[in-house]
């Protein structure tokens, strides 16, 4: 009996995973986090940046640059917190629109985003969390 | 009663395939906006003409400085609608829908499009002509136009769209973000919410009835 109730534990845990993931590696936790940062996503980056990441013309960039992503991970929430006032190059294009941040949002608010946009458009595996963002924001220039 | 019901299939089915062909051919856009009736003698006869509400004559300042006005959009139908170039809430996903419309009809000289400006103050022709291009409007086919804040928001009210300058919005500036229909005789045919997944669809719909359309 007791073996059987771990076996289907087991089993529901297998069917949560990959219900809640659309990418086979990533933790349930990092799918939790996807699952909010993408309602925040639509709220405040969708309208510039599309439903699927892919930005809009040389106005504004795409966000599927997992090069970008992995060199400048360190400095992503404080771009999403104040903006961006300086060109980017994503896939070797430049734009040099500025970009205005989103103040009002917290540090788990921005872990959640960010884990949404990493994982979704990126190939990152892992979720942001608030210490890192914390961290990050520490450092914002 | 088993014998009355066997020949009525098919002829319900030839019926609707024929309804399905005419309906097609006959589907009109409405006419939107006040209308009066005006009565005329024409012979000897009183007749009643409908006047429809029209989009009036206008001249605004285009991305290349030049100066634009209705006859430009002379025996075209074409699509407008308000926006500003930093506007950070509705308008990007707005004219990420429309540049979808302009790249299908790139080339048509039968449609064209029109952006004015609500942000009179920053959008100059240079601003409006940098946006225009990262967008990838390179033909004159949509024209982006600024000019004063009484043309331009006094023409806001003819295509029905509400403007307004107001500190409190994201922005500076409040406003619909309607993609206006208009036809050749410069009526307004239709009205669909730019940021609308849906509506955005029936407007590439629409607008393939309104170029069949006999003006």
């Amino acid at each position: 009996m007791q073996k059987k109730i771990r076996s289907l534990a087991v089993i529901g845990l297998g069917i949560a995973v990959i219900a809640f993931s659309c990418q086979p590696n990533v933790s349930i936790q990092t799918a939790q986090y996807a699952v909010n940062g993408q309602k925040l996503y639509q709220t405040h980056c969708q309208n510039c940046h599309g439903a699927k990441g892919e930005g809009l013309g040389a106005l504004y960039p795409p966000l599927t640059d997992t090069v970008y992503q992995r060199e400048n991970r360190h400095r992503l929430a404080c771009i999403v917190k104040f903006g961006l006032n300086e060109p980017v190059s994503i896939h070797g294009e430049t734009y040099d629109g500025p970009m205005p941040g989103v103040p009002q949002l917290s540090p788990i608010e921005i872990a959640y985003i960010l884990t949404y946009i990493t994982t979704r458009f990126g190939n990152s595996n892992d979720n942001f969390t608030q210490e890192e963002v914390k961290k990050g924001l520490a450092s914002c220039k | 009663m088993a014998g009355y019901r066997t020949p009525y299939l098919p002829v319900c089915i030839v019926a609707l395939l024929l309804s399905a062909c005419t309906g097609r051919n006959n589907k009109k856009l409405p006419i939107i906006g006040e209308r009066e009736a005006v009565e005329r003698v024409v012979d000897g006869k009183t007749v009643v003409d409908t006047l429809y509400h029209q989009i009036p004559a206008f001249t605004f300042l285009n991305q290349d400085s030049t100066i634009i006005t209705d006859k430009d959009f002379e025996n075209k139908v074409y699509v407008a609608n308000f926006f500003f170039t930093h506007c950070p809430s509705i308008c990007p996903t707005m004219q990420r829908n429309l540049l979808k419309v302009y790249e299908k009809y790139k080339g048509n000289d039968k449609l064209a499009f029109l952006s004015h400006s609500i942000d009179f103050k920053y959008d100059s022709p240079s601003v409006l002509k940098s946006y225009a291009t990262k967008l990838g409007v390179d033909n004159a086919q949509w024209q982006f136009v600024t000019g004063s804040k009484k043309d331009i928001y006094g023409i806001s009210e003819k295509y029905l769209v509400y403007t307004k300058e107001d500190a409190s919005a994201p922005g500076g500036y409040d406003h619909q973000g309607y993609l206006v229909l208009i036809d050749q005789q410069k009526r307004i045919r239709g009205a669909y919410d730019g940021t609308n997944e849906e509506q955005v669809a029936q407007l590439f719909t629409d607008l393939e009835i309104l170029l069949q359309e006999r003006p």
